[in-house]
């Protein structure tokens, strides 16, 4: 099977230039680069949730920046508490990242819960519908909730911290998302080959038949459109950590179009590839934001010729396509 | 509060939702037609406004930059659907969400290229300024004259697809796209003159809302998703379906907008009274299409396929 | 393979940059709104920058320029690059006081020096107060304190207030409120970004107030008035130069004529630095500079006036040298309070067409020497 053994390999230098390249920067001075790669590992670490519904379960969220954004408001409303010693509905603040990221999948959780509860009622381009509306919903609740800062958002004064790392460097920061996002990976992959990943595959390919055999489609793409959204909030937390700022903005819709545009430019399913997709279009905005302010044309037209032209993203590109089965 | 206050709030909601049924009815036809979900929707209303503006701006003359824009969004909806769209229709909703979300990439960026960045000026005909009164509320003749419009456009499209050759052509495309093309019938031709009206609507939406608005690179977005929430709750692919829900979703929000503060004004505070109930108004539109949609999961008017 | 040589290339060029930047001329960061809806602000930002640096022929200042996309997590990563990447030791041009709170903290806490030529938002005047921040514009509040205090003279009782739906919007009302000593017939909160005020003018119509204060920043301005004029509702209006600024003046057109606005400056001004450069803003870019770009070219020449009086490698004295102020203002007087917020004088405007083009002249005063009322909670001085 050369394909899977160009995967394979592809993979491999997708992981370690990921981790490579960071850490060159690091021996030759580059704080910059540390945290553009800081943001690559983020964008795909919230990519890699959505994967999960829309790669494996075909679920297209078109509202998957709410879970980003509620992500980033648990770090920056724990942040804010642990700050000035208020509380939130009785909760004490915390600054301690081990705290906050199962807090922040917790809160991502429950509202991915409630928003599937009611979309995947309805499916195709319905649910993309629905997943925005619902997206909108929060968005302006946000933009308008003055306690933590409506549109303006919360800075985070001090990056929370974690046991032994002083995460205020950028390459402490750096390597506690390339865990995360190792750990992502990893999970992605036993979600995949396990059977409730083939159910959710299955579901994919043919609602009718699961049923048939007596599994509740509801039930398992309601679990893995909650487990989607969990990822996707862990992300938010640690890019709110990131730019120390927590905001509406990362909710908005652009952003989970963004997301979308993640996993298509990497390819949709690959277990590889929102970290392709997350480092062509970071890379991309780095490269030429600088060099022009109409720098979102040539996106546009890269991606348009990538949707044409190049389907399956870059994984299938270089790789060669995924065998089913 | 009076009648004649809320009377004139319902006119404004009619036209609201007029206003948005022009940018559903294209929205919906090309999905029911050519099952494509177009995001890029909303640019060709940005590209209606601007070339109205651009074109009003040069004669000095708004009906010559009404005809201009529409012009202009047909022209730009044929050449994106023969170099773009036609490419799409046999891909899934994900690769379209995908297409069209970099059109409105290139298409904004494309514009500010043309037009540069600050807004544009566009004034509404001689012919339409000041109000008339209705006997309760004096009202903006524009407004009422939009309304005549929205009314009128609605009953061309009920005529055309109902009375016509293009008509029955399109209706029979909905149904069965083999067996039309068995028929004889141009395929790729339709999907080009459906695709074109399309855009020739939310184009003469944009060139008639731009002239009481601003005429700026991402207007067209804010009225995209609104019209996104109009075909949801009126069932996708039916104009009828878009029709009544864009009627809903207008009136609804422009009284919710008016009212709600005013509820919330018996227990609060003017003030936050104020914020709370806009808070609130801004999300009553998702709110209902969260309902219908438990309701009914394909909308009011569920197209059968 | 294609992707990891792209990425070393792109992380060597970063690299090289960052060895190269430290000479001579100091490496200022310009991070601005330059596409989207709002690039109108950021062009008139940019090029007003631009614009003094080359009137005053100095080489002191190293300008590198960058679009946010007027988003708080662009703006962000661009102010890493250009400390991190390209040494920038001070930044400015922000437009939007939501990323002015994302980009600020995270700043200054680097030593590094941010100048804002427009945003004030409040937590940045009062206790958030910081010595590497500097206000070259205004807080947010007084511009609508200043509207509150004139609508007094004008003589006006009752008025309708309305403002979106966001903190800026509450602060605007939240001032005007703190001066206008008349009753209000209504308080509206719109949403952000709305585009339909019929509703809202219907209750206008229907409150019985005599005047009209607005704070709708940007398209929500143009709109608004647009469908004012159309209305048939005939009451004043009163409002910060924001809606009434010479970026969107074209775009509202003749309704805006009469309309009385407040701001710190106004392009018929008549100072010696305005006089220069308004015209050499006309002959530069041909059309008339807007509050942003008096703003921007004020924050230009503190900076150069700051740098030729000291070294920014002594940030302390450098810091002394930013808080003298000593430049010529286009405002005409212009200094800092303790927050290092400007103290300054604000006008009544009111909009007139000039040769058939739509500009502000100047009608009155509302505050002269006027402090935003948080500099109080400010631990600095």
């Amino acid at each position: 099977m050369p394909d899977k053994r160009r995967e394979y390999a592809l993979n491999a230098v997708l992981a370690l230039g990921l981790l490579l390249v960071p850490l060159w920067a690091y021996w030759a001075g580059s704080p910059f680069t540390i945290t553009v790669f800081t943001r690559i590992a983020i964008f795909a670490l919230a990519a890699v949730g959505l994967n999960i519904a829309l790669g494996l379960g075909g679920m297209v969220s078109f509202g998957h920046a709410v879970y980003f954004g509620v992500g980033g408001y648990v770090a920056g409303i724990a942040a804010q508490h642990a700050f000035n010693g208020e509380t939130f509905l009785g909760i004490a603040g915390a600054n301690q990242m081990l705290i906050i990221w199962p807090v922040a999948m917790i809160a991502a959780g429950l509202l991915a819960a409630v928003i599937g509860a009611f979309s995947l009622r309805t499916s195709g381009i319905f649910f993309i519908m629905i997943t925005l509306a619902f997206a909108q919903m929060v968005y302006y609740f946000a933009i308008s909730w003055p306690t933590y800062g409506g549109e303006d958002g919360l800075p985070i004064y001090v990056r929370n911290t974690f046991p032994g790392l002083n995460t205020m460097r950028p390459w402490n920061l750096f390597i506690l998302c390339w865990c995360l996002l190792m750990l992502a990976i990893g999970a992605f992959a036993l979600i995949r080959a396990s059977r409730f990943g083939a159910a959710l595959m299955a579901i994919r390919q043919n609602p009718d038949r699961v049923a048939a055999v007596g599994i509740s489609p509801f039930g398992i793409k309601l679990a893995a459109f909650v487990i989607s959204a969990m990822i996707t909030g862990l992300a938010g937390a640690l890019m709110a950590d990131l730019s120390r700022f927590a905001s509406p903005a990362a909710m908005a819709w652009t952003m989970s179009g963004e997301l979308i545009v993640i996993i298509i430019l990497g390819g949709t399913g690959r277990l590889f590839g929102p970290v392709a997709g997350a480092a062509v279009l970071v890379g991309f905005e780095v490269i030429f934001g600088g060099m022009t302010e109409h720098w979102r044309l040539w996106l546009g037209l890269v991606l348009l010729l990538t949707v044409l032209f190049a389907r399956g993203g870059i994984v299938t590109l270089i790789a060669g396509r995924e065998r089913l089965g | 509060m009076t009648a004649a206050l809320l009377f004139e709030q319902f006119l404004n909601g009619l036209q609201f939702g007029l206003m948005l049924f022009l940018m559903s009815a294209g929205l919906t036809l090309v999905f029911g037609v050519m099952g494509l979900i177009n995001l890029a929707h909303g640019s060709l209303f940005m590209i209606g406004a601007f070339f109205c503006a651009a074109a009003a701006g040069l004669t000095g003359n708004f009906w010559l930059g009404l005809a201009a824009g529409m012009a202009a969004a047909a022209a730009a909806g044929a050449l994106i659907e023969v170099t773009v769209m036609r490419r799409l229709y046999t891909r899934d909703h994900l690769d379209q969400v995908l297409a069209t979300f970099a059109l409105i990439l290139i298409l904004s960026e494309g514009t500010k290229i043309l037009f540069g960045p600050f807004p544009l000026y566009l004034d509404v005909p001689p012919l339409l300024t000041g109000t008339v009164d209705l006997g309760l509320t004096p009202y903006p003749l524009y407004r009422l004259a939009l309304i005549v419009a929205g009314i009128g456009v609605a009953l061309g499209l009920w005529l055309l697809i109902g009375r016509t050759r293009l008509g029955i052509r399109i209706r029979a495309g909905e149904n069965d796209r083999e067996m039309i093309a068995a028929l004889g019938v141009n395929i790729r031709a339709l999907y080009t003159v459906v695709f074109a009206l399309g855009a020739a609507l939310a184009g003469l939406a944009g060139a008639l809302v731009g002239a009481v608005q601003s005429v700026q690179v991402g207007m067209g977005e804010p009225v995209l998703i609104l019209a996104f929430v109009v075909i949801v709750i009126g069932g996708i692919g039916s104009i009828r379906g878009a029709m009544v829900g864009a009627l809903l979703v207008g009136v609804i929000d422009t009284m919710g907008r008016f009212l709600l503060p005013q509820v919330f004004a018996l227990f609060l505070d003017p003030s936050k009274a104020s914020g709370a109930g806009a808070a609130l108004a801004s999300i009553l539109v998702y709110l209902l299409m969260a309902l219908i949609l438990v309701i009914r999961p394909k909308g009011l008017f569920p197209v059968h396929a | 393979m294609k992707f990891r040589k792209n990425a070393l290339a792109c992380a060597s060029v970063l690299a090289l940059g960052a060895g190269v930047a430290q000479a001579d001329p100091v490496t200022v960061g310009l991070i601005t709104t330059l596409s989207g809806g709002g690039a109108g602000l950021g062009v008139d930002v940019r090029d007003a920058f631009e614009l003094a640096l080359q009137m005053a022929g100095s080489d002191a200042i190293h300008l590198v320029v960058e679009d946010d996309g007027q988003r708080p997590e662009n703006a962000v990563q661009i102010a890493d690059r250009m400390i991190q990447s390209e040494g920038a030791q001070i930044l400015t041009g922000i437009i939007w006081s939501n990323l002015a709170m994302a980009v600020v903290p995270a700043v200054t806490a680097q030593d590094v020096i941010y100048v804002s030529p427009n945003a004030g938002p409040s937590a940045l005047a009062g206790a958030g107060c910081t010595p590497n921040y500097f206000n070259a514009a205004y807080q947010n509040d007084t511009m609508h304190e200043a509207a509150g205090q004139y609508a007094n003279t004008l003589g006006y009782q009752n008025a309708f207030i309305m403002a979106p739906n966001y903190p800026a919007g509450v602060d605007a009302l939240t001032g005007f409120k703190r001066y206008f000593q008349g009753t209000l017939a209504g308080e509206v909160y719109t949403q952000l970004g709305q585009t339909d005020f019929a509703a809202e003018i219907a209750q206008i119509r229907a409150s019985g107030a005599d005047s009209i204060f607005i704070f709708e920043p940007g398209g929500m301005g143009i709109s608004f008035m647009r469908q004012y004029a159309q209305s048939g509702v005939d009451l004043p209006i009163i409002s910060a130069a924001f809606t009434f600024s010479q970026d969107v003046l074209p775009a509202v057109g003749d309704a805006a004529l009469g309309v009385i606005n407040t701001a710190e400056w106004s392009p018929d001004m008549d100072n010696e630095a305005n006089v220069a450069f308004v015209a050499a803003f006309q002959e530069a870019y041909g059309r008339l500079p807007s509050v942003y770009a008096a703003q921007s070219f004020d924050t230009a020449n503190l900076i150069l006036s700051a740098l030729a009086a000291a070294d920014i490698s002594d940030l302390e004295a450098f810091r002394t040298a930013m808080r003298a102020a000593d430049f010529d203002s286009v405002r005409g007087s212009f200094r800092f309070g303790n927050n290092q917020h400007p103290i300054q004088n604000y006008y009544a405007r009111e909009v007139v067409s000039v040769d058939g083009v739509l500009t502000n002249r100047i009608v009155g005063t509302a505050f002269e020497d006027h402090q935003d009322v948080y500099a109080a909670d400010c631990a600095m001085e």
